[in-house]
């Protein structure tokens, strides 16, 4: 069938301004939005830039907006987005070219919460046990891909880029709340702080947003809650 | 670029903010009025009488309506916010927070329609 796309085309060495270019490509409804950029690409324009690698919701590189909504463009079916399907970056980012966004701030705020395991006493000689009970407490942060989806959905962030953002604090709360971590404190503190997890509105635009559908808010929350009764639990 | 198109926790917040402002300026409106008195009660008196015209009665109702509706998604954005695993229901709660506006807002709104139809026949 024809799959009609708008994609929003920007080359900063050549456009004073972003500007919308339609395009019409054969695809089976049960294809994704990737397959269709690919032929966009291949086909149509080739200096259409964007990002993907696995084309299978693992590596977390295409996200972007798509119909008005943070989704990774190879886990839309086509049959399932009204046509044309309107195709943009993420929000809150600096474009670099048409769908490719400058990702090097998200990075740096996922760095600033020290996304590893921290330890402070004497290693022990044999491996850190856990129970499943602990375990589970932090099951649902595991799964982040660090694709972005959340953090440009959110209207905090697009106020203020400083704002650490919801997938940082994801990636926070998955060792906060590991029972073999022992850089909590460290980690609480920055989020503590005016552009930690405050700046949450509760929104729930991150939640919409996530690929992996991860419960951001409520990681939020919890990190909010642990910093409120001052300790984890 | 377009608008960020979201899902109801975004709406939900946006008519929040927007009724909180609304009140807020109604509360600024309402202590330069008040502060009138200070150039005496006639002045007072007068500023006030505009306030039966029916056109502030109607917007007396948009007040009730933004104060009704941020007191009841307040308790929703408080609960989300104590009870992290309740968050998970947050749609649902919007919901309820929308049956409880109309089941409060109608009846009120057709009792202040009634004093503003009142206040014009007689
Ligand atoms: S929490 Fe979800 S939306 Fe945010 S970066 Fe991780 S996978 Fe992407
Ligand atoms: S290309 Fe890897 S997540 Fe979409």
């Amino acid at each position: 069938m024809d799959v009609r796309f708008e994609i929003l085309r920007f080359d900063p060495a050549r456009d004073a301004k972003p500007h919308w270019e339609d395009y019409t490509v054969e695809l089976e409804p049960t294809d994704r939005v990737l397959d269709g950029l690919e032929k966009i690409k291949g086909e149509r324009d080739g200096s259409i830039g964007y990002r993907r690698s696995c084309a299978h919701g693992v590596c977390g590189s295409d996200a972007m907006k798509i119909n008005g909504r943070n989704r990774l463009a190879c886990k839309v079916l086509i049959r399932s987005v009204r046509q044309p399907i309107r195709i943009e970056p993420m929000m809150g980012f600096t474009v670099h070219k048409d769908l490719l966004v400058d990702m090097e701030p998200f990075f740096k705020k996922y760095r600033s919460i020290r996304p590893y395991l921290i330890e402070a006493s004497e290693r022990p000689d044999a491996e850190r046990l856990q129970s499943p009970e602990n375990r589970e407490k932090f099951d649902d942060t595991t799964k982040c891909i660090l694709c972005g989806a959340c953090t440009t959905s959110c209207p905090s962030f697009w106020a203020d880029p400083n704002y650490v953002g919801p997938a940082a604090i994801v990636q926070a709360h998955r060792f906060i709340f590991d029972s073999r971590d022992e850089g909590k404190e460290e980690r609480l503190k920055i989020l503590n702080e005016r552009e930690g997890v405050w700046a949450c509105r509760t929104v729930f635009n991150c939640v919409d947003a996530c690929p992996r559908g991860i419960q951001v808010t409520r990681a939020i929350g919890e990190v909010k809650q642990a910093l409120t009764r001052g300790k984890v639990d | 670029m377009s608008l960020y198109r979201g899902g109801i926790g975004q709406w939900a917040w946006l008519l929040h903010r927007l009724s909180g402002l609304g009140v807020l300026l109604f509360l600024v409106i309402h202590i330069l009025d008040t502060a009138l008195v200070l150039w005496g009660a006639d002045l007072y008196n007068r500023v006030i009488a505009i306030y039966r015209m029916p056109i502030f009665g109607i917007g007396e109702i948009g007040l009730f309506a933004a104060v009704l509706f941020h007191a009841l998604n307040g308790i929703r954005v408080v609960a989300v916010d104590f009870r992290p695993a309740w968050s998970v229901y947050h749609k649902q709660m919007f919901q309820a927070v929308v049956v409880l506006f109309f089941l409060i807002f109608i009846p009120v709104a057709v009792i202040m329609t009634g004093h503003i139809l009142e206040g014009m026949h007689g």
